[in-house]
């Protein structure tokens, strides 16, 4: 069985290390926080706050308190707030030790695409060509393929990029891959799936 | 200088023409300077520019005024949540030049900085890179991006005393300081101006240097989505 979303996310929590300052993406990342158990673990939110708090209790929301996905949120005993120019400072300064992100298509050399498809749907990159130039590593997090049973992790990205040979790790329904030399390198299968599967659903070189 | 208005209206009066580009603070919208942009679509100023994170929504922020199509152009980050955008912007009535959400920050606060442009390693080998200077510093390639001076300013604060000291409350200070500092004029709106003194000194987040013109007013400050936790367990 491929990992469901929960079960990605709970993989992707493995990835944080104690002490870390982390940026969750919207999606998939978000449940990241759900599984960090014990682990000292800071979260920023790109809008301007590191140590974001659980969703408020009903009644308790505060218009002024919002993540990067405009949810509601709440604060901890260690937040602090600060402006947009000093929360892309310590982003594009190198300060958060990761970000998990999803993504729309990855390629083998670490490319991204997650922000754009030309004709239809016009978003924007918000935050995320920011995040992806200047955090220390980068973990993606997505389904292996589309609704078409086509492969995302392709040999070269077909969507405008978000960033160039920016990602260090994908994690899918289907496994761990890293980004190496030469193509990607699988870490891990997910459980119940063959390392022959996981090749088979895959577009990218694997090395 | 006195720099208390009675309204949003006043304090706009004489500083808006047709054309102009217009910085706004906020993040979705929390912390948009609501009444001001009310104030702007009543004053039916048009072919307007504005460098905004968002774009609001199609009823509230700066929707209200892609309604009455005063809007020429918009600089942005993310404009995902307003079909009225998407309309005009797909037919062609609207421009749209996308800055990544870091690069539209740090542009407004070198523009009000003296800092004209800088390079940054965001948005390298892509579209964002398309027609820029490239440079390289310790073997990193990098692109020129250009401070942006707005002809106004018009941001949301918590609290200001009279001589336009701003306090952000939470997350709703995000694009407000950066888009103060890059306005020629800066019109800052309140939930409270307080007496001069009542402000601790040390934790002012913008000093009035920056801020012109003041209103007070009271503010929807609506909730884009709201995610909560059911009582039960508390």
């Amino acid at each position: 069985m491929p990992w469901d979303r929960n079960q990605m996310a709970a993989r992707a929590a493995q990835e944080l290390e104690d002490g870390m300052y982390v940026n969750l993406g919207i999606g998939i990342p978000t449940l990241v926080a759900n599984y960090v158990g014990d682990k000292d673990i800071t979260l920023q939110s790109e809008n301007g706050m590191l140590g974001m708090g659980p969703f408020p209790f009903e009644g308790e929301e505060d218009a002024d308190l919002i993540n990067a996905g405009k949810q509601t949120i709440t604060e901890l005993s260690r937040t602090a707030y600060f402006d947009s120019a000093m929360s892309f400072g310590m982003i594009r300064g190198g300060k958060i030790a990761a970000a998990i992100l999803g993504a729309m298509e990855v390629a083998e050399n670490g490319d991204l695409a997650n922000w754009m498809i030309p004709g239809k749907l016009v978003k924007g990159m918000g935050g995320a060509m920011d995040l992806v130039a200047g955090v220390g590593r980068v973990v993606v997090v997505m389904d292996h393929q589309n609704k078409a049973g086509e492969s995302k992790v392709l040999k070269s990205c077909t969507l405008p990029l978000t960033g160039k040979g920016v990602v260090d790790r994908i994690i899918t329904n289907l496994g761990v891959l890293d980004v190496v030399e030469g193509g990607l390198k699988i870490v891990e299968c997910a459980d119940g799936v063959s390392e022959d599967e996981l090749r088979a659903a895959t577009e990218a070189t694997i090395v | 200088m006195k720099k208390v208005y009675g309204s949003a209206a006043e304090a706009l009066d004489g500083v808006l023409s047709d054309g102009m580009l217009i910085a706004a603070g906020g993040f979705g919208l929390c912390g948009i300077p609501e009444l001001l942009l009310q104030a702007i679509k009543d004053a039916g100023t048009k072919n307007l520019t504005f460098a905004s994170n968002n774009a609001g929504v199609d009823d509230f922020g700066i929707g209200i005024l892609l309604q009455t199509k005063q809007v020429k152009k918009m600089i942005s980050s993310y404009v995902g949540e307003n079909k009225e955008f998407m309309r005009q912007y797909l037919g062609g009535e609207l421009e749209l030049e996308f800055n990544p959400q870091g690069t539209l920050a740090e542009r407004m606060r070198a523009g009000g900085s003296g800092i004209p442009g800088f390079y940054t390693k965001t948005g390298v080998g892509t579209q964002i890179a398309e027609g820029k200077e490239v440079k390289v510093f310790d073997g990193e390639e990098y692109i020129l991006e250009r401070g942006i001076v707005a002809d106004l300013s018009i941001v949301k604060a918590w609290k200001a005393d009279d001589t336009g000291n701003l306090v952000f409350r939470k997350t709703a200070r995000n694009f407000n300081p950066p888009a103060a500092m890059c306005g020629k004029v800066c019109i800052v709106e309140v939930e409270e101006i307080v007496p001069r003194g009542s402000l601790d000194p040390d934790s002012i987040h913008l000093p009035g240097i920056y801020v012109h013109r003041i209103i007070q007013g009271e503010h929807e400050k609506r909730i884009e989505q709201r995610t909560t936790r059911p009582q039960e367990e508390k």
